[in-house]
């Protein structure tokens, strides 16, 4: 079995590398100060086990479980015990070890990892959200003074919720149209577009760059919500 | 008051001379720096960020086998989340314990 180690703590990962060094047949591949770092990894890998701290600057654990496709088996490692029900919602994580560790915790965590038989689907992560979608229309039609105004789709910045309004924000123009968000989403085309935030959607090859908790997008400054930020991690073609 | 000793780390050890070595390198190089953001953010009254360096620390408390320690992290760590720092003396006090002890090893 081969696993990963991913805390932005050196001492936690020299420690947990330790511990499996205990165990026969548990190779640890590599280890990473930060979950970003790991989702390049796990591009290109396949890994039977992830110890996963769940306190991390960049990303928490449960933000970096949100962009996995097909997550393998994973232990949280914490110094936190308030996670341990929000944890197990997870089908992938396994078993939530409390910092510091110890070796018999350790080997028993060892223990329910060889006998959990994890079925291939997590609903959290599956879920085709973002899936290419083969998508014929690359433009939509909207009533804009009585007249049908063509938008091609990929000229689009990004579309903004504006009460009963929305902005839709093109490299030549704007335009300001009577519907919501949601049905002008029902619309776009899933593998260029994607929801940042509750009124916001932007293409997601428009972006300059991504700072934090927001994006720039030609001039616009974009915040992303918390809860759509691994999604759009997940999305980028990171080096 | 309970002072760091090496109980946790010999223990997980398991009789590994080069572990213990090489993990009280780890410890030396990287609890300073985590002690010093910690103060930093203290002092800017960025108490929320205080509060996550204060968790982090809490695992260091730990390594160094204070079991006390750990859970006045835990109760300081929730004050700073509300902005509250009475135990702030205390856990400063060990943290002074902590970087002499590893500095006289």
């Amino acid at each position: 079995m081969n696993c990963i180690i991913i805390d932005d703590e050196a001492a936690a990962r020299a420690i947990m590398t330790h511990l499996c060094g205990q165990v026969e047949n548990l190779d640890v591949i590599e280890e990473f100060p930060n979950a970003l770092s790991a989702m390049k990894f796990l591009r290109k890998n396949d890994i039977d086990l992830i110890f996963l701290d769940l306190h991390m600057p960049d990303f928490s654990g449960f933000d970096f479980i949100e962009t996995l496709r097909n997550p393998p088996k994973i232990v949280l490692t914490t110094s936190d015990r308030n996670f341990a029900i929000e944890a197990f919602e997870y089908e992938c994580i396994v078993d939530y070890l409390l910092k510091p560790i110890t070796l018999p915790r350790f080997l028993k965590s060892i223990e329910k990892v060889q006998k959990k038989e994890l079925t291939p689907s997590i609903k959290k992560v599956e879920a085709p959200t973002s899936s290419p979608v083969s998508s014929p229309e690359k433009e939509m039609y909207v009533n804009i003074d009585r007249r049908l105004v063509k938008i091609e789709f990929e000229h689009i910045y990004l579309i903004e919720a504006k009460g009963d309004y929305v902005l839709i924000k093109t490299e030549n123009k704007n335009y300001t149209v009577h519907s919501t968000l949601k049905k002008i989403v029902e619309k776009l085309p899933e593998s260029i577009f994607l929801k940042v935030h509750r009124s916001y959607v932007i293409n997601i090859s428009k972006i300059i760059d991504i700072e934090d908790n927001s994006v720039l997008i030609e001039k616009n400054v974009i915040p992303i919500s918390r809860s759509n930020r691994p999604e759009l991690m997940r999305r980028l073609n990171l080096l | 008051m309970e002072q760091p000793n090496l109980e946790y780390i010999k223990e997980i050890a398991g009789g590994d001379p080069s572990f213990i070595d090489k993990l009280l390198e780890v410890v030396k190089n990287e609890l300073p720096g985590e002690i010093e953001l910690y103060k930093k953010n203290f002092n800017d009254s960025a108490f929320a960020k205080a509060a996550e360096n204060v968790h982090k620390l809490k695992h260091k408390l730990g390594i160094l086998g204070l079991s006390q320690g750990y859970e006045l992290a835990i109760e300081y760590e929730d004050e700073l989340k509300n902005g509250k720092y009475t135990l702030k003396n205390k856990f400063e006090s060990l943290l002074d314990s902590c970087i002499r002890f590893i500095n006289d090893l």
